[in-house]
Parts: C-alpha cells; structure tokens; sequence
C-alpha cells in the first residue's frame, strides 16, 4: 500500500545518521538508567533440569500427568514407559512446585504421604547444581482429583485472559499493519519494552540508581512505550514512507529493527529472567476450582477498560475515523483531507503504549521479564491478527480471543510444551478454508 | 590481544560446516525470495528437518549416512509441498506468516518432551557419526596449513560440504537461465502476466518453493554433520540470518549468497574473537565480556536494515532485477 505525498526523497545520509541517532539513543538512554548488566547468560531451551521416577512397588507408571509450576511458567509433561519425567527449566536457585495429576494414575491408587494433605504437590528447591530430582510414593489411598468440567473452566479463563492480554498487544499491530502496510517484526520489541523499562525504573536490574515504587513505574514505563511508538516513527517510519520503500523492504527492515532492540535489551538486562514486585501473590478461590491471584484479576480488568476505551476512541472519535479511513483506502483519505502522517504517528504511539502495556502484564502472566519475552508471543499475535483479518482493530480482538483459548484449552488434550505449535496449526489450517479471516474483507487476500 | 589468534580464527571461519550451511541455506531462500519472489520466512524449518531427518533416521532407524541424507532431503521436500497446497495462492504476506509458523510448529515438535525418545527433545541428538566417519577415504591426520589445519574427520565434512555447495550451485545457475528460470524470474516480476501467457504458475511456484527446500536442508545436514543437532539452532533468529547473508550478497544471483555467507561468518566470527578482546584489553571498559559478545547481535541487526534500505540489491546484485515486488 503506498502512501499518497508527494515529498522529496531523502538524501541517504540523512537516514544513516537518523537510524544511527536512534541507536545511540537507546543506547544512552539505558546507559544512564541501567549500568552494567548481571552475568547470566542467554540460553535457547532451558538449561536445568527437574526430573523423577513414578513408580508403584517397583513397577514404573507410564502416562502419569506432572505440571511444574516454577520461574518461567508452568509446564506439563508425562512419564515415559520407564515411568520417568524430565522438563527443562531456566533457572536455579529457585522453587519449583511439582503437581502429580492423580486422574491419571492407574485406579485405586494414589500419592500416599501420611506427613502432608496434599502429597501429590511437592516443593523442590533447586540448588547451584542445577538439576533435581522429585520422586512421589504411590500407594492405594483417597486421591485428590479436579474433574474435567473444573479443569476446562479454569483452562477458559485462563485463555480469555492470556486472549485479552494478547488482543491488548496485537491490535495496535493490527492498525499499523492497516495504515502503513508494514507488518512490524519490531512489534515483539515494543512489548518487551514495558517491563523492561519498569525493571530499570523499579530499580530491579542494573546499578538501580533510581528505584520508583511500582504503581508509579508501570504507569512511567507505558508513556515511555508510547514514546518509543512515535520515536520509531518519527525517527524512522516516516522517512521510510517518504522514500517509498516497498513493504517487504519494510518488512525486513522491521526484522532487523526487532533483531537490533532484542539484543540490546540483553545487553542491558542479560539472559535471565527477573521477576517483578507481586509477581507470587497468593491464589484466591473465585468459583468452583477457578483461582486467580488479585495481580491476576487486575490484570484482567485493566485489559478490559483499555480494550473497550480504544474500541470507543476508534469508533467514535475524529482521530479514530480517520484511522479506519486509511485502513481502507489511503489516497482517498488523503484526497479528502485526512493529514495521513499526523495520524499515523498517532497509530504508532497508540500501538507502542498498549504493546509496552501488554508486555507489562505478560512479565506477570509467564512470569517473569526477559530479554526475548516478546519475540515469543510475536508469532501467535501475528496469528491473532491474521485469524481477524489483517488489518482489522476489532479482528485482531476477536482472533486474540480465540487465540488464546484456543492455547489455554488444547492443553487438556495435547502436551503443554505443544500448545503455541497447536494454535499455529490452526491458523494454517483456517487460511486453507477463510484467508481474508474472521472479519477480513475477501478483496484483501490478492 | 592476541591478533594473530584472532585473525587465525577469522580466516578459519571461511572454510567451517556453519558458513557452508549458511552458503547453501542461502542459495535455498534465493531460489525462493530473489528468484521466485516468495517470502519464505520458514528457512529454519526446512534445515531443522533436513538435520533432524539426518539424525533420526541414522540413530533410530539405523541408516547408513547416505540414506539419512535422502531421509532429510526428502522430508524437506515433503514439508514443501505441503506448506505450499494451501500457501502459494495466498498474496506475499500471507505466504510470511504461514511459513515462519510453520518452521515454529516443527521447532516445537522436535522439542517437545513427548518425542524425547526420537528427538531428543532440549538436548537434542548427537552420537550419529559413525557410518559418516568410517566412509571417509582420508588417512588418519592433520593436514592442511596455518588456519586451515584440520583432522581428516574435519576435512571429510568439509569437503562433503563443499562438493554439495558446488553441486546445488551449478543447479541453481544453469536452471536460472533455462527457460524454467524466466518463467520463474516472470512470475517474480508479474504473476498475471505469466499466467496470462498460459504458464501454470501454481505449478512453477511450488517447484521453487520443494527446490529451493531441498537445497536448505542440505544445508541442515551440513550444519548437523560435524557435531551435533540441537533444537536452540533452528530459531526463527536462524531464519533472519540466513535473510541477512542472503541479502548481503545479492537475493537474485547464484554467488550472491555464497558470497554473503562468507562474509556474514567472517565478520561474525571477528566481531566474537575481537569484542570480548577488547574488552580484556579494556579499550571497550564499559562493557563486561558477555555484554561484548550480544554487542554483534546488535550490529548484525543495525546491518540488516542498512542493507535493505541503501543496497537492497546485495553486494552482486542487479539493481534494475531488484527483488522486492509488490
């Protein structure tokens, strides 16, 4: 999609200087705030491991249900016909909670403790060697089981609201996709933005020469968000779009962008996973076997007052009209009088405050911040996105939505370490039969 | 510092397993993206199954070498031609985000702790070399001069490496100017046009796409033969690099990405050699050693967008065949 204006293109050097200002930007930027990072060090897949044996009299237990519950979220897995589980973790020095599903024990058997409640949850601490182990004592005894009606309703609300914290992220790069046709790899790095401003701001990595409480810092690291949005644009975007750079040279301008802040926040912050204040608040029981912490909860309601407060402003107001006047047809809004550039200037700011927003909660929701957090929900956003009808705002809610039951749910059936490849199959799968999307128009696929 | 060690280290990297498989994984996406003009953002898909089929087929079948190569070949080609049924009448952007989701979903598949017998899951696999390093007709030793020493095992790969490199070259150049080439090199420029002359485009398309497939699992072999297969290395990263060597060279030319490859291992492994040198030397005293070692992440990023905004044509490549249609 081009851009109606008829402006000079820039000379390059301007643009070279221009990229290069905005690195050094950043650069000083964490400089003065962050200092030196800690040393861990980067890691794909996890390093440590927790593993044990399941095992009746001897007999090992094959298909036995664990969920270890620790930093770096929740993971499922079953015991091999050895009866043996293992899963990898990314920290030490750290609790793990290991939860035994007894549903799938063998009948008339369960985890037998006589010291303990609840004996098929254990707590493990991992030391400096970075491995344990966790064996459970099965016996025949009275089980503690969680039906399958319970488990699918507290899967539905966990999905609806990982949907919604996902729809909080993905509609911004929805209307930038729909106002400039740019499909922004770099929107991973605008949510890892949020929680890594509110790290440095809080005082949680680096030297912490400034340690704000964090009802202030979140706030603080959203209008920074912001200000990265428009920044990028300014600095950025728009003497792209005056050059009338293609949308694949955008595109892959956009990977390296996202390549260039990704590794810069490792620079700064390291491979490890911090956490934030309030991270491990108590479970309250809401309903039934739902639970929900209170962060949980105002999480949630925050991603509903923003989401219903954009829908009204891109509704109802002027700024709003236009922006879905460019959506659907650029040189028409311009030809009408639509200043095209100042209102997507005011996408970019909008799409960087809800990411840096989105990613805030996300560091809650996983939990924990890290350098790459955003590039791994980058996939399922432009699934979310895609699911809705590629530049659609309220698509992008509704493909959100179902993106994340649909993680949340399958895991009742497949392994949970497959959950985000499941979601993507699907979004293969619903391309073959509707590729325009849930609310896309059928002109748009070309 | 030591600059003697870092040049030699430097100089190694032209002949090593990783800047042959970039060469070669490279050449798979010029088939797609500067020939074809497909967005194939799935190129680490296509090496994890060429490595992965390698392994596998070696370690839980009992292959010999060979056959796990034609088992990862043909996986490959396999996994084309089902990505591209539904892909390939979809527009540019679509086609993006089914691929690069489409290697993610095999990432997973073979990390996921169900498989862990086959796969490996997080440890990945290792212990298949046996069948590769008893053909190897090279006496026991070291032979070579100055960087390039290595044992007769290195060499074996390498040199196994290269014929392939050679081999898929010369394929790539000579069906490039047939006249399956043109068609192709058509259908990049306008698609109506071509079908408007009566080509199947559907058909050239998907050709390309299994091609230039096959061509990058090779390529996963070759990343895979000296040491070991490991699910960390096929990350949607892997795919951007291989863009970032591909464009560094020239998307629509046959030297282009062997050339960008080189380049691109070159300057990486100087930059991984000198940075954290420097850092000990304390001309860079800001910095700790791992903070230096990200430091060339960052600047293959910054590279990256240079490149495609002020050389979107690569260092050999045409600017009048520019790539980036549509």
């Amino acid at each position: 999609m081009t851009l109606t204006r008829s402006a000079p293109a820039l000379r390059a050097p301007r643009t070279i200087g221009v990229l290069l200002a905005l690195s050094a930007a950043l650069f000083a930027i964490f400089l003065m705030t962050a200092g030196p990072a800690s040393a861990a060090t980067a890691a794909d897949g996890d390093p440590y491991r927790v593993s044990g044996n399941v095992q009746l009299d001897g007999e090992p237990l094959p298909g036995v249900h664990l969920t270890i519950d620790g930093p770096g979220g929740k993971q499922e897995v079953e015991t091999d016909e050895k009866g043996q589980w293992k899963v990898s973790v990314p920290e030490k020095n750290a609790t793990y909670t290991i939860t035994l599903d007894e549903q799938t024990l063998p009948a008339g058997i369960a985890v037998v403790d006589p010291d303990d409640d609840s004996p098929n949850v254990k707590e493990a601490e991992m030391g400096a060697g970075g491995r344990i182990t966790v064996n459970f004592f099965i016996g025949e005894g009275q089980r503690n089981v969680v039906s399958f009606w319970d488990q699918l309703l507290q899967r539905s609300v966990t999905g609806l609201s990982f949907g919604l914290m996902l729809a909080l992220a993905a509609v911004g790069l929805s209307l930038v996709y729909g106002t400039t046709g740019i499909s922004n790899f770099a929107h991973a790095e605008m949510v890892t933005f949020g929680p890594v401003a509110v790290a440095v701001l809080s005082g949680l990595v680096g030297a912490g020469t400034i340690a704000l409480p964090i009802y202030v810092a979140i706030p603080i690291a959203v209008i920074l968000s912001a200000g990265l949005g428009l920044l990028l644009d300014v600095v950025m975007w728009r003497p792209l779009r005056r050059r009338r750079v293609g949308v694949v040279q955008l595109m892959i301008v956009s990977i390296g962008l996202s390549l260039t802040l990704r590794y810069i926040f490792q620079f700064f912050i390291g491979g490890g996973t911090t956490q934030l204040p309030f991270s491990t608040t108590e479970k309250i029981p809401l309903f039934g076997t739902v639970q929900m912490s209170v962060v949980d909860m105002v999480s949630f309601a925050i991603c509903i007052v923003v989401i219903v407060g954009f829908a009204i402003w891109l509704t109802y107001s002027r700024i709003g009209k236009a922006t879905r006047a460019i959506s659907d047809n650029a040189p028409l809004a311009a030809a009408s009088g639509i200043d095209v550039d100042a209102v997507v200037r005011v996408v970019w700011t909008v799409a960087g405050a809800m990411a840096g927003l989105a990613g805030v909660l996300y560091a809650y929701y996983r939990p924990g911040l890290k350098w790459d957090m955003g590039a791994q929900v980058l996939l399922l956003m432009f699934a979310a996105v895609t699911l809705g009808g590629l530049g659609t705002a309220f698509g992008a809610l509704v493909g959100s939505i179902v993106v994340g039951l649909l993680v949340e749910v399958s895991t009742l059936w497949i392994p949970s370490d497959l959950k985000y490849a499941g979601a993507l199959v699907v979004l293969i799968v619903i391309l073959l039969f509707r590729p325009q999307g849930i609310l896309g128009r059928r002109e748009r696929i070309g | 510092m030591d600059w003697l060690q870092i040049f030699s280290n430097t100089a190694s990297s032209i002949l090593s397993p990783a800047t042959i498989a970039y060469a070669l994984a490279a050449l798979g996406l010029a088939v797609h993206f500067g020939y074809a003009g497909l967005l194939n953002m799935g190129i680490a898909g296509f090496m994890a199954l060429g490595a992965y089929g390698y392994a596998i087929s070696i370690l839980t079948f009992g292959f010999p070498w060979w056959g796990g190569v034609l088992v990862g070949i043909g996986a490959a080609a396999l996994f084309a031609f089902v990505l591209g049924i539904p892909t390939l009448r979809l527009r540019g952007d679509y086609l993006a985000i089914v691929t690069i989701a489409a290697a993610e979903v095999v990432r997973l598949l073979f990390l996921t702790t169900t498989f862990d017998a086959v796969t490996g899951s997080a440890d990945g696999l290792s212990g298949y070399h046996g069948s590769f390093r008893s053909s190897n007709p090279i006496p026991e030793g070291t032979y070579g001069f100055g960087p390039f020493t290595y044992s007769h095992v290195d060499w074996w790969v390498r040199i196994l490496g290269l014929v392939a490199l050679a081999l898929a070259a010369v394929t790539v150049w000579r069906l490039m100017s047939s006249p399956w080439g043109r068609v192709l090199k058509g259908i990049r420029e306008d698609e109506d046009a071509v079908r408007a002359l009566g080509k199947n485009v559907f058909q050239y398309k998907m050709q390309a796409l299994v091609l230039g497939g096959v061509i990058a699992a090779v390529g996963g072999i070759v990343y895979a033969l000296p040491s070991a297969v490991s699910p960390g290395v096929y990350v949607t990263s892997l795919t951007f690099f291989v863009y970032t060597a591909l464009l560094l060279g020239g998307a629509a030319t046959v030297f282009g990405p062997l050339i960008g490859s080189l380049i691109f291992w070159v300057l990486q492994t100087f930059l991984s050699n000198v940075l954290p040198a420097m850092v000990a030397a304390g001309i860079l005293p800001f910095m700790s050693q791992i903070q230096a070692a990200t430091l060339r992440f960052i600047l293959v990023g910054i590279g990256l967008m240079l490149l495609v905004i002020f050389r979107p044509q690569g260092i050999l490549g045409n600017k009048k065949e520019l790539t980036f249609v549509r």
